[in-house]
């Protein structure tokens, strides 16, 4: 994996990119944690294809958060970054708050993302199945809420920091304001954001995969996606929580492979 | 110095078990534990309690707004407050204040103070917080990164409405409206003096320093603790070159006074527990939504009260803990007296809140403990700034018909 940044014009924004891989192109937009150290997801995806993943303004290194607002601003920011990047067709892959994010692309220009896969999407809300509160979560919470095998999964969310050390807490702190800062844009207090009105204008070929397992958006989101998109495909991954694409990443690997 | 009488009205009947039992006093405990009849009891002796604070001197009399909690049952203080400009006719108001970020639209701010500062003929002081994460965010859902601008957009609507005499359009970010026409207008001109609670953050100092608001920090860690942070408020200062004066700080403290040192722990000691272990028994997931704070006050290494609260043992701590501390000032008149001396000369304040009221605390005891206060204790701390002749224009309420302020009358 390497990293390079991408300006955007006229605004300035600095935008970090990580790329992977080769093949056809994939553009990967990650959830409100951001990506993992060392992706699973990324690293699977990208030994079949070109993985190009933008981090949103707030996360790494991007900057311009003060600027993206709500739901229009931050679709369009995407565009933008995805005509920035010059991608040729790109399968356009986002996890939870990502999968909102391209969901409202593929709904607002539907010419230009033709293809689309949808991990865990956010954006959908059921009053009899209420998604859990990210927000009011301690770190310590955070492993049982994001995957099935929590013990699995909190070695792959550990940033090798004290937390116990005042500077390192600090840093943790400014990082997670600034993310999950942004992320309360889209997904605080209630994750939904008028993306059900718009479903339906997605005319890309489209893929929904959830895991089994998810106990932050239950799987039963997925069916009320399928529902709403027309030509679309879901996919459940057994033994799989919300972070579906880096507990079972060759899962998901197989699935978009088999699709497009 | 100004000496304000300052409720939270607490619920007063959360169970021995509580902190067992509940995560949090704050956002999602159940409201089947407050039973509105004996609400109607506490509501009506907190409003005997503020009206007597008044009658045995107090110069202000307190009240503030918090949602979905045990900790302050006031969601809005101003009905409060209204009650208690038809009950009283000396002391200041002080309202501290409305979160004006969480009505919509704000102008509702305007106009409610306006009717407050009307109906007591202009005892007002108007307080301006942003609220606690828990009310803001948590119980009303504003976006945690966005709250601030719309803080600041809702401050300058109402300081606009006060200011105009005729209507005018406000094209906003989140409140957009054609005839912004404020009905009625406050007596105090251009505006109630204005108060704003802070926690440390140097946005908040600059802002106080801009428009000329007293800044308000409100801990219950007590004044040894708060030391840090007001020096941080009183260097920026000096370095914006704007005079020094004690009435553009206050702080809140908590205080106890018996006839002995060993009297105070005898009848404080369980409220004082009560307070610090079940009202402020704040979640710690819910004292600081990511957002709220701008990663410049992150950066500061200033924490809000509340996290800083669930990072204190204090069930642990003892009622000597909680002194030696000075989280608590508590004694003999003259006990209290010596150490109020200190707060005030080491934090530079010409305002103090002081909370006489503690959980569970039964009137007699509350009105025992405010009479000491009033008539040992404040008389010794009312000459502490003669350089400023105990008063600051400035920072404080303009009653109708006032006799000539203090200040110019010296001058």
């Amino acid at each position: 994996m390497k990293t390079r940044f991408l300006t955007l014009k006229p605004s300035g924004i600095r935008i970090q990119v990580v790329e992977a891989g080769k093949g056809r192109d994939l553009l990967y937009l990650h959830g409100a944690g951001g990506h993992m150290p060392g992706d699973p997801l990324i690293a699977a995806l990208a030994t079949k294809y070109r993985v190009v993943a933008p981090l949103l303004p707030g996360y790494g290194q991007s900057t311009g958060e003060d600027g993206l607002r709500d739901m229009l601003d931050v679709t369009l920011h995407a565009l933008d970054v995805l005509e920035a990047l010059k991608l040729k067709k790109p399968i356009v892959v986002g996890h939870s708050m990502g999968g909102m994010i391209a969901a409202e692309m593929a709904a607002i220009a539907h010419t230009e993302v033709s293809k689309l896969c949808l991990l865990a999407p956010a954006g959908l809300w059921l009053d009899d199945h209420p998604i859990a509160d990210i927000f009011s979560k301690l770190p310590y919470e955070l492993p049982g809420l994001l995957f099935h095998d929590a013990e699995a999964g909190q070695k792959l969310l550990a940033s090798g920091g004290n937390m116990e050390d005042p500077e390192f807490l600090k840093q943790f702190l400014v990082m997670n304001a600034r993310r999950l800062g942004m992320a309360g844009k889209l997904l605080f207090p209630i994750p939904d954001r008028g993306l059900v009105q718009r479903l339906h204008r997605i005319t890309a070929k489209t893929l929904i995969v959830w895991g089994r397992e998810d106990v932050l958006i239950p799987p039963l989101y997925g069916d009320a996606f399928k529902k709403a998109i027309s030509k679309s495909k879901l996919v459940r991954i057994a033994k799989a929580g919300h972070a579906v694409g880096q507990e079972k990443p060759e899962a998901v690997l197989q699935a978009i492979r088999n699709h497009f | 110095m100004k000496f304000t009488w300052f409720h939270l009205m607490p619920w007063p009947h959360m169970p021995d078990d509580f902190r067992q039992k509940h995560r949090s006093v704050w956002v999602d405990l159940p409201s089947r534990m407050y039973d509105p009849e004996l609400g109607h009891i506490a509501y009506h002796q907190y409003l005997d309690q503020l009206e007597y604070a008044e009658s045995v001197g107090f110069d202000g009399i307190g009240v503030n707004e918090h949602h979905a909690n045990a900790y302050g049952l006031m969601p809005s203080p101003n009905i409060m407050a209204a009650t208690l400009t038809r009950r009283t006719s000396k002391a200041a108001l002080v309202v501290l204040g409305n979160s004006i970020a969480l009505y919509n639209p704000p102008i509702r701010v305007a106009e409610e103070f306006a009717m407050l500062d009307v109906l007591s003929g202009g005892r007002l002081v108007a307080g301006f917080p942003v609220g606690t994460s828990m009310d803001t965010n948590y119980a009303y859902g504003t976006i945690p990164a966005l709250t601030r601008e719309k803080y600041a957009e809702a401050h300058d609507l109402i300081r606009k409405a006060w200011a105009a005499d005729e209507p005018f359009a406000f094209n906003g970010r989140y409140t957009k409206l054609r005839y912004v026409n404020c009905w009625p207008k406050p007596i105090q001109k251009p505006a109630p003096p204005i108060f704003i609670p802070g926690g440390g953050s140097v946005e908040t100092y600059d802002f106080c320093i801009d428009n000329t608001y007293s800044y308000s920090y409100l801990s219950y860690s007590g004044y040894l603790r708060a030391k840090l942070l007001m020096e941080g408020y009183w260097k920026r200062i000096e370095e914006r070159k704007v005079d020094q004066s004690p009435y553009r700080a206050g702080f809140a403290q908590v205080i106890c006074v018996a006839d002995t040192d060993a009297e105070a722990e005898k009848l404080y000691g369980p409220h004082v527990n009560y307070f610090y272990n079940r009202c402020l028994h704040v979640y710690p997931g819910f004292a600081d939504a990511p957002g709220y704070r701008t990663v410049k006050t992150i950066q500061t290494g200033a924490l809000s009260q509340f996290t800083q609260a669930a990072a204190r043992d204090y069930p642990n701590m003892t009622w000597k803990d909680l002194l030696d501390g000075r989280y608590v000032v508590a004694g003999s008149p003259e006990t209290v007296r010596q150490q109020m001396e200190e707060l005030i000369k080491t934090l530079r304040v010409g305002n103090v809140f002081c909370l006489l009221h503690l959980g569970n605390m039964p009137n007699d005891k509350v009105r025992h403990s405010t009479r000491l206060f009033a008539e040992k204790v404040m008389p010794h701390l009312r000459n502490m700034w003669p350089e400023w002749n105990n008063h600051d224009d400035r920072f404080w309420m303009h009653p109708m018909n006032e006799p000539v302020p203090l200040r110019a009358a010296a001058e």
